[in-house]
């Protein structure tokens, strides 16, 4: 079985300013597929720059990227957009969806630039924005929505082509805890079906649905197993009264 | 359990099954299923301790009840029980002692400890996401138990990575 994604001693250092500042130090991260991995870590760890190296929006130091069994560090922007197009959903930190398109078109797009024909690309808009509780926002501009709202379009956005692999970086950090379950049960779903997920988050109920999760520490995993589930029972069983 | 007896015997007298009854129908799946020997158990020192009284009811071809009722001194207890503030979560737990004895000893990294905590606590979140999952959304009071579970969690994983903050 060939990884979905495996790194090498992936190396990533901003020399932007001053003093170069290493952020990815030394990454060995394999992900089989339909796994889902939660990556965690204090601010400034180095989570969102490993999922910006993982979907090719930045460019590594050092090191080598292979997604499903092909080196990718190496190839072009524009290699990297067709890479995306096809195989890739992105979930930003700070979402950015296209200002001058409506929702439902944010939505609908991806799956269209990825080759899906037009009636299915307008059943999955829908079932996502239905899956999502944003069926009556589907024609209104993204300034116009909040935070929460905006967050789950973008997640929405990313799951429209069907890709191979879901990168999401923090896409829970504006939700209220009802639009947390949406998207949970959502995330629940797709990763049933098979869906690979790398998904970087502090929810810790986000996170639980995880198989496995990472921690970064100061730009290097410090650790990586899997997520131990046992106990069954009633509330009154599970959680204990002191 | 001795004061949520009281508390229930506040509302009216009963005898030990109709208790056992009645916490199953207030708590519903929040309260592990109670043990009748152990409401038993209760009621006699209960009894004992002059917080409760009983009084033997006869019943048609049966053994005679024992029907329990709160006495003042039982009432005075339950109203000191209810009025006091109820103790904050305890954060000085098990894990703190390990976290801040452990690196002395030099058996464990705490790096390592830290990590091996958060798949714990996960783990723990996961099985609350699928007790939440399979509770009926009429069980109101266990619903909101399994939410305050996980609020409660959520903070200690919160608390883990302000302790991995403070490794560097
Ligand atoms: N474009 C950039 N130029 C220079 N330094 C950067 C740049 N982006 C990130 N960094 C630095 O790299 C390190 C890792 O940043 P990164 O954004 O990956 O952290 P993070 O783990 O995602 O944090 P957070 O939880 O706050 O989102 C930080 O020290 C950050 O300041
Ligand atoms: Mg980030």
């Amino acid at each position: 079985m060939t990884s979905v994604i495996k790194t090498v001693n992936l190396v990533k250092i901003y020399q932007d300013g001053a003093l170069p500042v290493p952020a990815v130090r030394g990454v060995d991260l394999q992900v089989e597929p339909g796994e889902f991995v939660a990556v965690m870590g204090p601010s400034g760890s180095g989570k969102s720059t490993l999922v910006h190296l993982l979907g090719g929006l930045d460019t590594r130091t050092s090191g080598e990227i292979w997604l499903d069994g092909k080196r990718v560090d190496t190839l072009s922007e524009s290699a990297w957009a067709v890479l995306r197009r096809r195989r890739i959903g992105f979930v930003f930190q700070f979402f950015n969806l296209v200002a001058n398109m409506t929702v439902g078109d944010n939505v609908e797009l991806p799956a269209l630039l990825a080759g899906a024909s037009p009636k299915v690309a307008r059943e999955r808009r829908e079932s996502l924005l239905a899956a999502l509780n944003l069926t009556d926002r589907a024609d209104a501009a993204p300034a116009q929505l909040s935070g929460g709202e905006q967050q789950r379009v973008a997640l929405a956005r990313a799951l429209a082509n069907q890709p191979a692999l879901l990168l999401a970086d923090e896409p829970t950090g504006n939700l209220d805890s009802r639009n947390t379950r949406d998207v949970l049960r959502l995330l629940g779903t797709v990763h049933k079906e098979g869906q690979t997920i790398v998904m970087v988050t502090h929810d810790a109920r986000v996170a639980s649905l995880a198989d496995r999760v990472v921690s970064l520490f100061d730009g290097e995993i410090v650790d990586d197993g899997r997520i131990a589930r046992r106990r069954t029972g009633t509330a009154g069983e599970v959680i204990d009264l002191r | 359990m001795r004061l949520h007896l009281l508390a229930l015997l506040a509302k009216e007298p009963a005898h030990g099954y109709e208790l056992k009854q009645a916490l199953e129908q207030t708590f519903g799946s929040a309260y592990p299923s109670p043990n009748i020997g152990q409401i038993y158990v209760t009621l006699g020192r209960l009894e004992k301790d002059g917080l409760v009284r009983a009084v033997d009811v006869e019943q048609s071809n049966r053994p005679n009840k024992k029907v329990y009722y709160l006495t003042a001194k039982g009432r005075d207890l339950l109203e000191i029980w209810v009025d006091e503030p109820t103790e904050g979560p305890r954060v000085r737990d098990e894990f703190f002692m390990k976290l801040v004895l452990a690196p002395l000893t030099g058996i464990a990294d705490r790096m390592a400890l830290i990590s091996r905590q958060r798949r714990h606590y996960l783990g723990l979140m996961s099985d609350l996401n699928d007790l939440l999952s399979r509770t009926p959304p009429t069980d109101r009071v266990a619903l909101l138990l399994i939410e305050g579970a996980m609020l409660h969690l959520q903070a200690d994983l919160d608390w883990l990575e302000r302790c991995q903050e403070d490794l560097a």
